[in-house]
């Protein structure tokens, strides 16, 4: 990228595009923490289970509802109806629990964690300090710290290693911890909701992850509650042949509001890995959730080497009336993606809107998109799809919005716009769309197109090269997306968006 | 992979009503499409493409009885000039057909080539059915190739001076027809293929067309008023080099009817216009499964469907536009749209595009809903009666369908026949 650096960028070019463009690297993530750890037997069976849910000092109720979705599990098969296609995964060629060493005692507090996985945060821009901002967001020092607090969850492999400000959050009664932590000290509330909105039998992936998630993030906002800061849990994979399964839980009870980020790295192997998350999102009457995803799981190699397989099920349930979910992702890496976050509409006018950017470059395939299932009167749904090939990327937009017939005047309105980067990939668009009653208006809309050669002279002409110039038009079709996102993650994820697409042009 | 047990003891169930006819030339053909067909087996509600449409009654080995539908209304296109083809209950009648004979155009009996080793519909039979049962099957289709048990083979070489009309008669409440037509156009031929009637109480047709480098063909259907029939239709089309290929279909009876179109635009520079208008009343439940595939570079594809449906009537469209490999410059189209009259009604869509070209113009649009009430309120305050304007406004709705039929003197008679059914309704 040297040459970038000499080009002189005209007037009228956003520069923070320019940046990013300057930027790129490969994957920047690739890199791997040497810590001690310690690793449960290979494979999945009912000891297992058991050895996970003792090694969390889980109650045995919870121990009992993993076993009964591993009995289940085994007798499920596999799906094989989204558009990728990934050598067979050997579920017992695999750890499912690996923690740091260090991570034996709990720390009490973050100073006592490791310095060593301190030191891996720290260098994912990801500092476990209760600092005011998060590093590298250039720009937001200006704003009002008050403001811009992020509260970190940090998920290790299998394990949280902390989680700051929660003294903060406890003041205004908000409860954010590790879903291990939440299963031990609030137990009732996890009993009330975990496996509520995803049931144990949900899905394949869904119910593997039910017997044998590890951690995760765990959200409470009580009625009538803002929650003062942004909640963040970053998901880290480090040990090798590992599969994370992580659960996440968050309930907004009434009245409440809770905007909650999510980023996830993973070392560059050649081997792939396995990632089976839920996350399931409980909203009460009037209550509103943001929920942003960037996703940057290592994608493989430009040979299709390696990478994470990312199955992952997450799904909203607006039970209260006016309640509001808002979802939006960027998914950029993993070699192989399988998400579709929904929302459940049930009560009346309430919301649910899906904002994605999927990016899929050298050999990865990304099957994702949303359902929005409209039970209540009078609910609104929007959908917003980005998908960008190139390479020999495969990019699937897979979507359901199902209007019931108690679902009266209800709305929903989608848009997926494709774009090709290059002859030898693919774009597809498979919605399903479902109206059971008449004063409901569906609309869907999809396109799929090339980046368009006027719009790339337009930017040569002006001094960019090639590859900046495809930057800068994507960036553009990315733009209504990345406007949904908090301030923090709509950087990276321009960044990420350049990134991405490095070397697929020429 | 073996077949689940049930559906194999459905597959096997239906072939024991059936024997294959005494075949000649198309006997290896027939031959191949039972083996196919026992390896997908017929389908069921498990299936993809048959989620939102239940098959039992077009796999169950005898037809459900079906009531005549009896008028004293003249039939569809009489007012035209046309070379008459009649079937009654799925066996072809010399005495109300026209002698098949015409300028520009050649028309043999499915029995009669069945008996000569040597026929260009040899060529043709069952092949773009087989090449069409990937990726996605339509093993109705297998069944119909294997047991038809009439139909016609028409050879168009010039510009036949009338219509070709293809009409389906139903006499008897419990038939079972299983039709299964080739056509050829040949390179510079043009032709006009109408078809209409109810054919049978259970109805499985098969056309396969094979239209030459720029070869034209343009096909109408109107799908009969008998209202208790059930019918499954299928129609295979190749296209060579600037051919054209312009298909409109109308339903509006039915218990159940099921057209599945699968387009393959092989040649650069072809032209696919698909289309239908279907208005759905009561127990009625309409499925349009459009597959068309774009193989050369620089062609052109349209579907447009439209759906009026009230009084608890379902109306379900599935359609995938496949952009091949290479198939740099494709311009696809397509919108599937309902009107739902009143809450009972359903529609169930997937409208899909698959894409693996870069340089193509790809859009689909799918949506649903009530009149709008601007519009009604606009008509009214202007002295129209509610009911006149919703008329209105669903003849409008349906319109862009009926514009894809490019002879206005059809596109007329069908705006008729919407009117008609409005005006019963009322």
């Amino acid at each position: 990228m040297a040459a970038l650096d000499q080009t002189q960028v005209k007037e009228g070019v956003d520069q923070e595009t320019v940046d990013a463009v300057r930027e790129v690297g490969t994957y920047k993530y690739g890199w791997e923490t040497d810590i001690e750890m310690e690793y449960a037997p290979k494979g999945v069976n009912p000891d297992i289970v058991r050895l996970i849910s003792g090694k969390n000092d889980e109650p045995e109720w919870m121990t009992e509802w993993r076993l009964a979705a591993f009995e289940r599990w085994t007798k499920m098969e596999e799906p094989k109806w989204a558009m990728v296609s990934y050598p067979e995964i050997d579920f017992q060629d695999q750890y499912y629990y690996a923690r740091p060493k260090s991570m034996e005692e709990k720390p009490k507090s973050l100073d006592e964690v490791d310095p060593k996985l301190l030191a891996t945060y720290e260098k994912l821009g990801i500092p476990l300090k209760e600092q005011m901002i998060l590093a590298g967001v250039e720009g937001a020092e200006d704003t009002p710290a008050e403001g811009r607090k992020v509260a970190v969850d940090a998920v290790f492999d299998s394990v949280s290693v902390g989680t700051t400000f929660q003294e903060e959050l406890k003041k205004a009664g908000v409860i954010f911890c590790s879903i291990s932590e939440a299963i031990r000290e609030h137990p009732e509330l996890v009993k009330k909701y975990l496996g509520t909105v995803v049931p144990a039998s949900d899905n394949f992936y869904a119910t593997l992850n039910s017997a044998v998630f590890s951690d995760g993030s765990f959200v409470y906002v009580p009625p009538g509650v803002r929650c003062p800061m942004e909640l963040s849990t970053y998901f880290r994979i480090n040990a090798e042949n590992t599969g994370q399964f992580e659960r996440t839980l968050i309930i907004a009870d009434k009245g409440s509001y809770v905007s909650y980020l999510e980023g996830c790295t993973a070392p560059q192997r050649d081997t792939a890995q396995l990632h089976a998350a839920v996350v399931e999102i409980i909203i009460e009457e009037d209550a509103e959730v943001k929920y942003s995803t960037v996703q940057n799981w290592f994608p493989g190699d430009e040979n299709g080497k390696g990478g994470i397989y990312n199955f992952v099920t997450k799904r909203a349930d607006c039970r209260g009336d006016r309640s509001k979910v808002m979802w939006t992702q960027v998914e950029t890496g993993s070699a192989v993606t399988w998400k579709y976050p929904s929302c459940i509409l049930r009560g009346d006018d309430s919301q649910g809107e899906f904002y994605s950017i999927a990016i899929a470059n050298n050999y990865q395939q990304a099957d994702t998109g949303t359902k929005m299932v409209h039970l209540g009167k009078n609910t609104k749904s929007r959908i917003v799809s980005k998908g960008i090939s190139a390479g020999k990327a495969q990019n699937t937009y897979r979507g359901l919005v199902s209007m019931h017939p108690k679902a009266k005047e209800s709305r929903n309105y989608t848009q997926c716009d494709s774009l090709l980067i290059g002859d030898k990939c693919g774009a597809h668009t498979v919605p399903y769309i479902e109206v059971r009653n008449n004063s409901s208006r569906v609309e869907h809309e999809a396109t799929t197109s090339k980046v368009d050669d006027d719009q790339l002279f337009y930017c040569r002409q002006r001094g960019m090269d090639e590859e900046e110039a495809v930057a800068l038009v994507v960036n553009g079709f990315c733009k209504d997306v990345l406007q949904a996102l908090p301030m923090e993650f709509a950087m990276e994820a321009q960044q990420l968006v350049a990134i991405s697409l490095e070397g697929s042009v020429g | 992979m073996a077949l689940p047990q049930a559906k194999q003891t459905v597959t096997e169930e239906r072939l024991a009503s059936l024997t294959m006819p005494d075949a000649g030339c198309t006997r290896k053909a027939r031959e191949a499409a039972l083996e196919r067909l026992r390896q997908m087996g017929l389908p069921s509600r498990r299936d993809e493409y048959w989620k939102y449409t239940r098959p039992d009654t077009l796999v169950s080995p005898d037809a459900p009885p079906a009531a005549l539908f009896v008028t004293d209304e003249p039939t569809m296109f009489h007012e035209f000039d046309r070379l008459k083809v009649v079937f009654v209950d799925g066996v072809f009648s010399p005495e109300e057909s026209d002698e098949l004979s015409l300028e520009g155009v050649t028309i043999d009996r499915l029995e009669d080539i069945c008996c000569k080793d040597i026929h260009w519909a040899k060529e043709l039979y069952g092949v773009l059915e087989a090449n069409g049962q990937s990726p996605v099957q339509h093993p109705l289709a297998a069944l119909n190739t294997a047991f038809a048990s009439d139909g016609v083979a028409i050879h168009v070489t010039g510009k036949p001076s009338k219509p070709i009309s293809l009409i389906y008669r139903h006499a008897s409440e419990t038939s079972d027809a299983i039709l299964h037509h080739v056509v050829r156009v040949e390179s510079g031929a043009e032709v006009t293929i109408l078809e209409n009637g109810p054919a049978a109480s259970r109805f499985n047709k098969c056309m396969e067309i094979d239209i030459a480098d720029g070869g034209t063909l343009h096909h109408v259907r109107a799908q009969g008023r008998d209202h208790q029939r059930r019918a499954a239709t299928h129609m295979f089309t190749r296209m060579g080099q600037e051919s054209v290929y312009k298909s409109f279909t109308l339903t509006v009876n039915g218990v159940l009817t099921r057209n599945e179109q699968v387009v393959e635009l092989t040649g650069d520079d072809a032209v696919a216009h698909v289309a239908g208008a279907c208005v759905g009343d009561g127990e009625f439940h309409h499925d349009d499964t459009v597959f068309v595939t774009h193989d050369a570079v620089n062609c052109e594809s349209r579907q447009v469907f439209k759906k009026v449906l009230r009084n608890g009537a379902t109306g379900v469209f599935q359609g995938k536009i496949l952009v091949k490999e290479g198939a740099q410059k494709t311009d696809g189209y397509q919108i599937s749209q309902s009107l739902l009259l009143d809450d009972d009604s359903q529609f169930l869509a997937k409208p899909e595009l698959e894409i693996y070209a870069d340089d193509v113009a790809c859009s689909h649009g799918s949506t649903s809903g009530a009149i709008d009430e601007t519009a009604l309120f606009y008509l009214r305050s202007r002295g129209v009666p509610t009911r006149e304007a919703t008329d209105m406004l669903t003849l409008a709705f349906l319109a862009e369908a009926v514009e894809e039929i490019e002879d206005e003197a059809l596109a007329e008679v069908i705006v008729s026949r919407l009117q008609d059914w409005l005006a019963r309704r009322r």
